[in-house]
Order: structure tokens, then C-alpha cells, then sequence
């Protein structure tokens, strides 16, 4: 008997030993608990499938009072080939937690959450959204920077002036899905390809259909609906934990 | 026990009969084993798990007929692809289900390639012929290749595509990157096409250093080049405090005066104080230079260093030298020769040496350098390379100093060494290699760079096309890039535009840079009085641009010299400037196109023709440009844009002759009569 201990121990340091995977670090000790979790910022960010977002992630940790509380612990997860460095941590200071996000290797819409444990140990969950591109909607958003972006999007940066608030007829940006969602493939085609007349809307939007071609155009919608708010039924399922691409 | 074992044995192999029951049994039960494995297989789990879910849904007809049981294969012998990959991944070519989030069923998101052409290893690595999930995607023992994780895929297409794709942006950001930072300085990168992939970065030569600057700044800079300035190119060698000041010595005393370069400014600068803001702003300066504001950012163009320290570095004298004519210290520098006047040089360089930072040098006290620090210094150069980016004197640029990296992207994971903490994956030793170089032995040389996590997905990416596919592929299916053309503009006005450095901001002929509008067609363009004029004082043409062309202070005679020079020669052959007047158009006509201009096409979007009611913030304001464009060019450009300028966002309308010739009747008109051009915003 002895013996066979001896072997199965042996056998356990080797396979151990040979194991290539890093361990992960040891998860740290609250030394508070909060009652909310809010988001503080990084959501709804875009990204190349497998890549990292832009900004890092941000959430607070707030008492029942609304009061941020340091030292609480919080953990994300997400849909498997997520990645958050780190995936655990303490609450700083000022109550927050920060943690760099990869979104996984296939293109959608990735749920992430980001959940504490209470003091009565319930379990706090806040979600958040964040939008992976994949090539063709990536091609789609390379055309939309380059021909679209000027007018469709509001907001401007010092190097690209927005012209949106010189429209008589405002054009509609591309994360409005109250109205994008509305239109079917074929009338964005139509309105990109052929301009605003032939949806009887606006001269002001041009004819597109000479200038880019016609995979172009698909790429453009594409990514349309890649960053459509709320999301478009087109552009494919929400990966979220239970429920992701394994 | 021994007894038990024996009657065990009689009863087994008693007589001949028993034995040759058993030993039959046994036989059959092993040749049992292959079709068990074989029916026990993971594809085959995989393929009822995809019958059963189609199952269920509206489509499940056409998607049962088009499933075939059985190991798949796809075998393209030229590509060396044995792939089995879709034995698991069923729904590959099933573009219904795009909504289905498990995997293996989900439908290949759309690419421009079919799957029956190129295979899946190819782009996704991992072994093709392989039949479970570890063999097919992970490194195993007798398997060398794991799956590419998604954030390098855009690597795999750069295995044939030798240009920049816009379905790329890491790989083209990636390969921007290896020329930019100057690893291909050190690093030799073979391309397959047989060239040499090479640097575009500027490294300054260090043969008169003296001149330019002190022994202290090339200190603190050695030590630390961010400290100096955050977007400095220079990397970080982790160098010792008796190494730098060893490197310092040697390279001030081993530089040579440059001739002609350090003659002081007589003139008193400017009495007003903000003489040197303003002059700094009309310059230009900040359109290719950068500063770091108040609030921390830096805000400026990255053609020319970050001037936020830059009292700190240079020598008045140099500076005053450097403004009055940068081509006199650097023959080749991309900076433009303004002409300042002496007074302009005097106000232009106290306003850059009162851009310091006193922190910078408080704590460097160097004593004179002796004989042997002068030659541990020189020994140090040499060693740490510094001649493989910078023109030394007396120091060959060194061969072969760090290893190739022709083929990174296919290096052996056998022959790699890891950092305890890594996983033991090819792209995870690139990534680890770029990121911390010096920690994977003791004496690494390599330096040490500030790269984004981004920046260093995108390198690694870059690296990982150059691999033996990359090498070794067929050539019918290389798409290679056209090669950067070394066009020079001839004679005397080509020696102005060289000294004005034209290239560093503009483009003709396929040769200089991406800020400014492509010049090769522009002598069928605009009108002569005005270009003439734009030399002179030039404006800005497009009221939502922030970085402009600079005033260069040219005589009457060097601008007429540039506008003869650019009216004869850049001419598009398809364009006859004489063929339509400037002039002279029905008033039906002039009608018709102001019709088309705020009706059918609606410029008035993008461009302004009346400040009064016009908006438009994209295009050129055309108030004037009836007085700056040739009416056969605007007629041209209504006609097919790309056609004269490929890439203008300008869309191709495909517009009728008649729609043409009218907006041209009416844009032509429009000559500006001396109002003034739309303020900024």
C-alpha cells in the first residue's frame, strides 16, 4: 500500500512538473465589501477580433449608500477566449477596479461581467457589452473613416472637423439602431449605392455605387450592424458566458 | 496466490481447444480496436452534435443536404494543405449559420478568399491533417504548429500580400513599424521578392554632434532618451552611468566641426514677445513637429522630432545655423529651407531655446573625459552597435549585427528559450522578445523600446508573414507591391524643391510623402497667376484642415522659376488645359449648373461656393475656384474623380456630359471678386 502512495505521489509531482500552463494568481483578500457595482468606463468599445480594447475597463464599487468602497473584490468573466489582465483585483482608493480586456477570436458582440460578493455573500453582477470586428466588418469600418465618418458621426476630433452640424438634413449615425436597425440590407445597399433620392431622402447624401464597389458596400453594412445600439438581429449572436464560441 | 494463478492458467490454456478459444478471442477483440476508435472518434461526435442541432431548425433541409458524414479533406498539393479541418467544422460553408455561437458549427466569417482555394492552415496554422481537437490546434509533441491565436490572423494574409491591404490594419501598422523604429537598422528583413526591406526612419549623423549639442544632453538623452521627450525613436539601452558618460566622451571628442553651420546671428530678435509664437504658428512648424501642451498631450506632426525639451538640447548658435538653412548641416533632412530673414532666425530660435526643462540636466556633473574613458567609449559604440542607425565617423555601420528575420514567422519553438512565466508558443516569444529583450539572457544588446501592448501585437504580427510559406509560396500567388518610385524633379527648379522639401509633405510620380495633395497632375490643374501667388502667401483651401502648407519667403523669380517648371511639366495626358475657356459661358448654362450644384448633386455638403448660405466643411471651399482650377480639370474631375486623383472621397457620379459641362460653366464663374475666403470656424 505504502508503495502505491509513493508511486501516485511521484506520478503527481511529474504531471505537475511537466505542466507548461503558468499558474494563476492567487485570487486576494477583500477587505470590503460593497453593495452595487456600476460602470465607470469602457464599455461599448470596439475592437479586432482577438485584440485589445482600445481603453482598459473600469468599474466602481459603491456601498448602499452610493459611497465607493476600496479593498472589495471584484472578478470579471466573459465568453471563453476573453481575456482580462487581471481577471481579479482589489479595489483602489478611490473604489475602482481596472482591468485590460481581449475580446475572443471569433467577430460579434461579447458580454463581459464583472461581479462582486456582498456582505451576506450574494453575488453582484454588472454586464457590459463590447463589439469584436472581424475582416469584413474591419474593411467596413477602414470605408467608413474614410467616406462616411465626416458626416455620419457627430463628434469630432481636432484632426477631422465633423461636417454633421452642417447638414440641413442630419444624417444618421451608424450606432443609431433605432432607425438602422429598421432597414433591411437592400435599402442600405440602395441609399449607399444610389444615393438619398432613392429612398426618396436627402440629395445631400451621394451616390456611392461608382466609387466603391460592391463587396465595399457589403463590408460598409456589415460593419453598420457590427456597431449598431441597440444590436442588429443581422449581426449575429451575443457571445456570453454560457453561451459562447467554445 | 501462486496457486490461484495456476488454476487460472489450466483454465484458460488447459488444453489446445481453450488456448486457441482464447488466444481467438483476443485476436478478434484487437482487431476490434481500430473500427472502435474509429467510431468512438471526436469528428464523428462532432458531426452528430451538428446533425442534431440543425435538427431543429427552419433551414434543417438544405443543411442536411448539404452534410457529408465522413473525414473531409481538402488537398491543394501546391500549397502543401492537407487539411481535415472540416470533418469538425461542418458549417464552415453554411452562411445560415452565422448565427450560431458554438463552435465548431459556426458559418467562416465572409473573407475574399474560398475556403476550397486556400484551406485552413494556411491563414489559422495548426495541423491540418490531424483528426482530434489537441493534435489539430495544439503544439504536441510530434506536432510543431498550434493554431494562430485571432489577434495575429492578419500575419497569414501578408504571406502572399507583400503591400498594405486595407482589411489589415495590424499587419500594415506592423510593417510601417518595422521600417519606422529602425529595427530593420540592425535586423536584415529579406522580403521574398528578393529586396531588402528598408528603414524610414531618420537617425541623425553623430559626425558633428559637438556642434549641435553638449556632452551633458547626450548624457541624459543616452541614459534615458523618453525622459527628453516621450516620442523620442531612440530606444533605451540600459546603460550604466560610467557607460554613458564613457559614450558621451567619446562622441564629442570624436566629433568633427561641420562647415559653415554655427556662423552667429547678428540681428536682435523681434521686440514683441509673442513675435516667436506667432512665427512659429504662420511657419507651420507644428504641421511636422510636436510639443507637449499643458494638459500633457502631444499635439503636432511626427515627420520632424518633438521640440518640447529642445532649449535643453541645442547649441544657440547651432540653432540660429539650423533655422537660417538645415540643409547646410544635413544635406539630406526632410526640415525645409525657410529663408528667414536674420531677424525671423533671431525670434524663431529664442522662442524654441526658452522651451526647457531644468530638470533635465540639474543632475548631470561630468567631469573632463581621460584618454582611456575616450576609448572605453569608442568600445562601447561599437559593441552596443550605435553605427548600425548613426553615421559615425571612424566607425563602420556593422554587417549582419543582430540576427536575420527573414523567416522569424516559422522559427522551431525546439529552438527557442522561454521565460519562466511563457507560454511556449512562437508568438508569444516574438511578443516577450519585443517587449522586455534583455530579460531572456544576461548581455543581450537588444535595447529596450516603450511599445503599447498594440504596437506590439501589430510588430509581432509583421513578423510572423515572414516565415517559410511567405518564402517558398508559388509565385502566381504573390501579389507584390509596386516599389517606391526615386523620382527627382529635374534642373533648376527641382534644386528648389529639393531645398524647400516638397517630398517631405507631398507626393509626385509615386515618390514623397502622404501629408499634402498629390502633385503630379497639378499643371493641368490650377491656373498659373494663381499658383504663382499661392508661393507667395499661401492660404488654406479646405477650411477644416489644421496642418497647411508654409510660407518659404521664395523671390518673384524663384516662384516663377517653380510655376513654369510645374505647368509644363506635371501634366496629365488625358487633360488638354487650353480645350475649355475661363470664360465666356452661356448665362443658361452657369444657370443650369448652380440648379445641379444645390439640387441634384448637392455639393453644397461638402463644399462652399456662397459663405453666406453654404456649409459644407469637407471639400475645397470654391469661392475662388474659378481663378485657381483650369476649366478642362474641373470638368475632367466631374466626370471620374479617381480617375486624376485615386483615392479622393469625392464620389464618381457618373455624370452625364451635359451635368459636366454646366457645373464647370458654373464653378468657373465663381472667381472670388476679392471677397474673402470663409473664416474659420
Amino acid at each position: 500500500m505504502k508503495r502505491y502512495a509513493v508511486l501516485i505521489v511521484g506520478v503527481a509531482m511529474l504531471a505537475t512538473s511537466c505542466s507548461r500552463k503558468s499558474e494563476s494568481a492567487p485570487v486576494p483578500k477583500p477587505t470590503a465589501f460593497g453593495a452595487a457595482i456600476v460602470e465607470s468606463s469602457g464599455g461599448k468599445q470596439i475592437a479586432q477580433t482577438g485584440s485589445l480594447l482600445p481603453q482598459p475597463v473600469v468599474v466602481q464599487v459603491n456601498d448602499d449608500q452610493g459611497t465607493a468602497v476600496p479593498g472589495a473584490l471584484v472578478a470579471f468573466s466573459a465568453a471563453s477566449g476573453v481575456t482580462f489582465d487581471p481577471a481579479n483585483g482589489l479595489t483602489d482608493s478611490s473604489g475602482q477596479m481596472t482591468t485590460n480586456v481581449s475580446l475572443g477570436g471569433v467577430a460579434g458582440r461579447y458580454q463581459l461581467t464583472a461581479f462582486i460578493f456582498d456582505k451576506s455573500h450574494k453575488r453582484v453582477e454588472l454586464k457590459l457589452e463590447e463589439i469584436a470586428l472581424g475582416y469584413q466588418q474591419t474593411l467596413g469600418r477602414g470605408l467608413n473613416d474614410q467616406y462616411c465618418e465626416r458626416c455620419h458621426n457627430p463628434e469630432s476630433t481636432p484632426e477631422r472637423v465633423s461636417n454633421y452640424d452642417n447638414l440641413e438634413v442630419k444624417p444618421h449615425p451608424f450606432s443609431e439602431g433605432e432607425t438602422l436597425n429598421k432597414m433591411s440590407d437592400a435599402d442600405l445597399t440602395a441609399i449607399i449605392t444610389n444615393g438619398g433620392p432613392a429612398l426618396q431622402k436627402s440629395a445631400l447624401m451621394p451616390a456611392w455605387g461608382n466609387t466603391l464597389s460592391k463587396s465595399d458596400v457589403q463590408a460598409l453594412i456589415a460593419y453598420i450592424r457590427a456597431v449598431s445600439d441597440p444590436p442588429s438581429q443581422n449581426a449575429g449572436p451575443i457571445y456570453t458566458q454560457s453561451s459562447g464560441p467554445r | 496466490m501462486n496457486g490461484k494463478l495456476r488454476s487460472l492458467w489450466h483454465k484458460l490454456f488447459g488444453d489446445s481447444v481453450r488456448s486457441f478459444g482464447v488466444v481467438s478471442i483476443v485476436f478478434l477483440l484487437s482487431l476490434a480496436i481500430a473500427p472502435a476508435k474509429n467510431f468512438f472518434s471526436e469528428w464523428r461526435h462532432y458531426q452528430h452534435g451538428y446533425l442534431k442541432m440543425v435538427r431543429n431548425r427552419s433551414d434543417a433541409n438544405t443543411l442536411q443536404r448539404h452534410f457529408q458524414g465522413g473525414i473531409q479533406q481538402i488537398w491543394l498539393p501546391e500549397l502543401g494543405v492537407v487539411d481535415r479541418c472540416t470533418s469538425c467544422h461542418v458549417g464552415l460553408k453554411e452562411v445560415s449559420l452565422a448565427d450560431v455561437a458554438a463552435q465548431p458549427y459556426r458559418t467562416h466569417p465572409v473573407i475574399p478568399h474560398k475556403l476550397d482555394q486556400f484551406g485552413c492552415v494556411v491563414c489559422h496554422r495548426g495541423q491540418g491533417a490531424a483528426t482530434t481537437v489537441t493534435e489539430a490546434h495544439n503544439s504536441t509533441l510530434a506536432w510543431e504548429q498550434p493554431i494562430l491565436p485571432a489577434k495575429y490572423i492578419e500575419s497569414s494574409c501578408g504571406q502572399c500580400h507583400r503591400g498594405p491591404l486595407p482589411g489589415t490594419p495590424v499587419l500594415n501598422q506592423g510593417r510601417k513599424m518595422l521600417a519606422r523604429y529602425g529595427c530593420v537598422n540592425c535586423h536584415t528583413i529579406k522580403l521574398p521578392d528578393g529586396s531588402v526591406m528598408k528603414a524610414t526612419d531618420d537617425p541623425p549623423s553623430l559626425s558633428h554632434i559637438a556642434d549641435k549639442t553638449t556632452r551633458e544632453w547626450i548624457y541624459a538623452w543616452l541614459k534615458d532618451p523618453q525622459a527628453y521627450a516621450s516620442t523620442a525613436t531612440m530606444p533605451n539601452f540600459k546603460l550604466s552611468d560610467d557607460d554613458a558618460r564613457d559614450m558621451s566622451a567619446f562622441l564629442i571628442a570624436n566629433s568633427t566641426p561641420a562647415t559653415g553651420d554655427t556662423i552667429a546671428v547678428s540681428a536682435k530678435p523681434s521686440s514683441d514677445p509673442a513675435a516667436g509664437t506667432s512665427l512659429y504658428g504662420e511657419s507651420f512648424c507644428a504641421s511636422c513637429h510636436a510639443v507637449q501642451n499643458a494638459a500633457g498631450n502631444i499635439v503636432g506632426g511626427e515627420v520632424g522630432p518633438e521640440l518640447t525639451k529642445v532649449g535643453s538640447k541645442l547649441k544657440p548658435e547651432w540653432l540660429q545655423g539650423w533655422l537660417r538653412n538645415p540643409r547646410v548641416y544635413d544635406a539630406r533632412t526632410a526640415m525645409p529651407h525657410y529663408r528667414f530673414n536674420d531677424q525671423q532666425v533671431a525670434t524663431l530660435a529664442e522662442f524654441l531655446k526658452a522651451k526647457t526643462d531644468s530638470d533635465l540636466l540639474a543632475n548631470v556633473h561630468l567631469d573632463p573625459a581621460t584618454p582611456e574613458q575616450i576609448a572605453h567609449g569608442k568600445r562601447l559604440v561599437s559593441d552596443y552597435g550605435c553605427a548600425s542607425c548613426h553615421e559615425i565617423v571612424g566607425i563602420k555601420k556593422p554587417e549582419n549585427f543582430a540576427p536575420e528575420l527573414s523567416r522569424i514567422g516559422s522559427k522551431a519553438v525546439t529552438q527557442l528559450i522561454f521565460l519562466p512565466s511563457m507560454q511556449h508558443t512562437l508568438p508569444d516569444y516574438i511578443a516577450g522578445k519585443i517587449k522586455q529583450p534583455r530579460a531572456f539572457a544576461a548581455g543581450l544588446r537588444m535595447p529596450q523600446y516603450t511599445f503599447s501592448t498594440s504596437q506590439i501585437d501589430a510588430l509581432t504580427t509583421a513578423l510572423l508573414s515572414l516565415n517559410e510559406r511567405s518564402t517558398t509560396l508559388p509565385p502566381s500567388l504573390a501579389v507584390p507591391v509596386a516599389p517606391e518610385s526615386n523620382y527627382q524633379p529635374a534642373g533648376k527648379a527641382g534644386k528648389l524643391m529639393t531645398d524647400m522639401a516638397c517630398f517631405s509633405c507631398h507626393r509626385i510620380n509615386g515618390h514623397g510623402g502622404e501629408m499634402a495633395p498629390d502633385l503630379t497632375w497639378e499643371g493641368s490643374s490650377v491656373q498659373r497667376d494663381w499658383l504663382v501667388q499661392f508661393f507667395k502667401n499661401p492660404g488654406t483651401l479646405r477650411p477644416a484642415l489644421i496642418r497647411r502648407m508654409p510660407r518659404f519667403n521664395v523671390t518673384d523669380g524663384e516662384a516663377d522659376e517653380l510655376a513654369d517648371y510645374i505647368m509644363t511639366v506635371y501634366q496629365n495626358p488625358a487633360i488638354d488645359r487650353d480645350s475649355m475657356p475661363l470664360s465666356g459661358y452661356p448665362q443658361g448654362q452657369i444657370e443650369l449648373g448652380k440648379q445641379l450644384f444645390y439640387g441634384k448633386h448637392s455639393c453644397q455638403g461638402c463644399h462652399i461656393v456662397d459663405v453666406k448660405q453654404d456649409k459644407g466643411y469637407i471639400g475645397p471651399t470654391l469661392t475662388q475656384v474659378g481663378s485657381r482650377l483650369t476649366a478642362a480639370w474641373i470638368y475632367q474631375w466631374m466626370k471620374n474623380p479617381q480617375s486624376l486623383r485615386p483615392g479622393t472621397i469625392e464620389p464618381n457620379r457618373a455624370m452625364s456630359d451635359e451635368d459636366a459641362r454646366a457645373l464647370t460653366a458654373f464653378l468657373i464663374t465663381q472667381k472670388g471678386g476679392g471677397k474673402q475666403e470663409v473664416a474659420k470656424k
